[in-house]
């Protein structure tokens, strides 16, 4: 992105082009834009006079992205009420995505939990549009109940194009044919080459350390598993200190990493 | 540029203000609300002479003597990130109707700091190194940065709290400075040797026509500068410190601190080399303008760390521990170089006089 240095901290007011429900919490957000960010990245949405927070692009097309966001406070909350046309303010893209390249020739796990699925899904997308340079690749999903599940009009698109689905739930509702219980149950269930395979995972930190152990008892190695960081962030450019996760800056060396590089921390408390 | 030296009394050194405040806004110490603040300053009057500050684990003083020395304390509880990165700022505004975001530029006259001593050349240093960072310089920092003139002061004494030898970072000014005073005292006579560094200073000074020292007087003013030195009352051992923080995330000595620390956050707020902030987001009454301020946050606050399901940082040793080790271990990660450059001000402005060098030493030898 070309910007002049404290244009970083000055957000762009652009319209919303679609709002559009996901679940009974959260929704998605269409805006303009002239950058295209790449998977994993986010940008930092500001509501007039409320406040900003950091949210990942759940999908790129041409001149627009989609935003998918839980409303759970202050600012989401704020953006759950714009309606078409309302301006929003955007500052981004930021941080670093989804190493997708590594992933191609190889078969690729996903795991997400919740909200979670919003940043992985220009991953599935690239997927499902160039399946042939990837070999098998496999969406696991967790949720806490089937309405909670996210996108799930693209999971058939997904699926035709040849990504295996595999899904559960915390309680289940009528209408599931898929799986309840943890997501990390389902990963035994994929049949994957552990030489060959490499794992992009989102969601609570605690399922994404249970997710990092059931795939290494697979044969999952350690630096083939990523995740993606979540940390308060004021600033996104590495200058407010809030995102600091021992010696790095989420927004700046994130949100996503490879396991190796966390490993040490994640199992100290209150880092 | 080879340093040139001169040697001023009080009326060079009055006539020396009174020039560079022809350039820049002058800034310096002066005595407020029983403290050495930096204000703007105009004449020598401004000036704290004759105050000389004790300072000790939750110990700040000043004592009026009748020493004419102008640069007789050491730092106080302001350091000059107050005015290179001002504790609130506003970084933008915006109306409703238009939705133009108006960026705040602040237009001011070049700034120029008067006593700045070598701890806090070295603070200013590894702030340039902090906001040079991120994913762009922090223009809002280096706009300010990028004019200042700099009139550093050689420590001839420090308090029990100034570990500066320790840190590599004093009390002689080696780094990025214009002029460098040395106040130099024998009997009845004051002078101050002046040390020219830049090119701009030289050029400033030309009209003074000031006066070359005498041996004696460099003599005098590089004797007290190193008599102080070696008589620093302070020292602290960073020899295997870093690995040593970063390898004790699990130590009881954090919970033991913590019975002691406030969470006060006065620590974070007197460094200085602490750049953490918040951004705070504001409408007018009218609801129709948005502004956008950023100030100082610190990491002893619990919001600091607050994600939404609850803060990541929930106790006050997680918090000690988050300051302690970025402090002295994790900045060399992030910019190369220690976020502590020995000042003590942390030391003193803890109310209840925690100090810094004691609690690393006590983690990095193992002590409970
Ligand atoms: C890199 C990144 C990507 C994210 N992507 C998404 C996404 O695609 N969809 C989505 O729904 N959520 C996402 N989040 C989480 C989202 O930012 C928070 O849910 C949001 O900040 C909550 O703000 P609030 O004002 O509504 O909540 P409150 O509870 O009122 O929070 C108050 C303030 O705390 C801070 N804060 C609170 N929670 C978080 C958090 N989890 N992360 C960072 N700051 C927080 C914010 O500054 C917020 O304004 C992402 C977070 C990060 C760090
Ligand atoms: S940590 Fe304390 S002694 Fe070190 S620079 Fe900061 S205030 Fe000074
Ligand atoms: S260490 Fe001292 S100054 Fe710092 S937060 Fe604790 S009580 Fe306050």
């Amino acid at each position: 992105m070309d910007k002049s240095p404290h244009e970083w901290m000055t957000p762009t007011f652009v319209p919303i082009l679609q709002v559009r429900p996901e679940s009974s919490d959260t929704f998605s957000i269409e805006l303009e834009s002239e950058h295209f960010p790449s998977p994993g990245q986010f940008n930092m949405l500001y509501v007039f006079g409320v406040g900003e927070v950091p949210i990942s692009v759940s999908r790129a097309k041409a001149s627009r992205y989609i935003h998918t966001i839980r409303s759970v406070g202050a600012v989401t909350q704020a953006l759950r009420k714009l309606k078409t046309g309302d301006l929003v303010g955007v500052r981004g893209p930021f941080g670093r995505g989804w190493p997708i390249e590594k992933a191609k020739g190889r078969d690729l796990l996903i795991l997400a939990g919740g909200i979670g699925l919003a940043p992985l899904r220009p991953i599935l997308d690239e997927a499902a549009r160039n399946i042939e340079q990837f070999k098998n690749v496999t969406l696991l999903y967790g949720a806490r109940k089937p309405s909670d599940c996210l996108f799930k009009e693209d999971w058939e698109n997904w699926e035709r194009a040849g990504i295996n689905i595999l899904a559960t739930v915390d309680a289940t509702e009528t209408n599931w044919n898929r799986s309840v219980g943890v997501v990390t149950k389902l990963i035994p269930k994929v049949k994957f080459d552990p030489a060959n395979a490499i794992s992009f995972v989102c969601g609570p930190e605690i399922m994404m350390l249970f997710c990092v152990e059931a795939l290494n008892n697979q044969g999952m190695e350690e630096h083939n598993i990523y995740l993606s960081m979540e940390r308060n962030m004021k600033c996104a450019v590495g200058y407010c200190g809030h995102c600091q996760f021992g010696v790095d800056f989420i927004c700046k060396q994130g949100p996503v990493f490879p396991y190796p590089a966390l490993k040490s921390r994640l199992k100290v408390r209150e880092i | 540029m080879k340093e040139t030296l001169y040697s001023l009394d009080i009326g060079d050194f009055e006539r020396l203000l009174t020039v560079i405040q022809s350039h820049f806004e002058l800034y310096g110490p002066t005595v407020r609300d029983s403290a050495v603040v930096y204000e703007k300053v105009e004449t020598t009057r401004d000036l704290p002479q004759g105050w000389v500050d004790d300072q000790a684990p939750g110990r700040y003083r000043l004592e009026k003597t009748d020493s004419p020395l102008f640069f007789g304390h050491v730092v106080g509880p302001q350091s000059w990130k107050k005015y290179l990165f001002p504790a609130r700022e506003q970084l933008w505004s915006v109306k409703k109707e238009s939705a133009q975001v108006k960026r705040s530029a602040n237009p001011q006259k070049p700034m120029a700091f008067l006593g700045v001593r070598s701890c806090e050349l070295a603070a200013i240093e590894v702030q340039d190194k902090v906001f040079s960072h991120g994913t762009q310089p922090d223009a809002f920092y280096h706009r300010r940065r990028n004019d200042l003139f700099i009139v550093a002061v050689n420590c001839t004494t420090s308090s029990r709290n100034c570990f500066c030898t320790s840190m590599n970072s004093g009390p002689k000014c080696n780094g990025n400075f214009d002029l460098a005073l040395t106040e130099v005292l024998d009997g009845a006579i004051h002078r101050i040797v002046v040390e020219v560094k830049s090119k701009r200073a030289q050029d400033l000074i030309a009209p003074l026509h000031l006066k070359t020292p005498s041996p004696a007087e460099i003599a005098a003013a590089q004797h007290a500068v190193e008599e102080n030195a070696k008589t620093m009352a302070r020292s602290f051992s960073t020899e295997g410190l870093k690995e040593s923080l970063q390898n004790s995330p699990d130590h009881p000595r954090w919970n033991k601190i913590a019975e002691r620390c406030l969470d006060c956050a006065n620590c974070t707020m007197v460094c200085p080399t602490c750049f953490c902030s918040s951004t705070v987001d504001t409408t007018d009454l009218t609801g129709d303008n948005a502004e956008r301020w950023r100030q100082w946050d610190s990491c002893f606050n619990l919001e600091f760390s607050y994600i939404h399901g609850g803060e990541i940082r929930k106790s006050t040793a997680s918090r000690y521990r988050q300051w302690l080790t970025h402090k002295l271990a994790n900045w060399w990660d992030q910019f190369g170089t220690s976020g502590c450059v020995g000042c003590g001000r942390c030391i003193s402005w803890c109310p209840v006089g925690i100090d810094l060098t004691e609690e690393a030493t006590a983690i990095q030898e193992g002590q409970e």
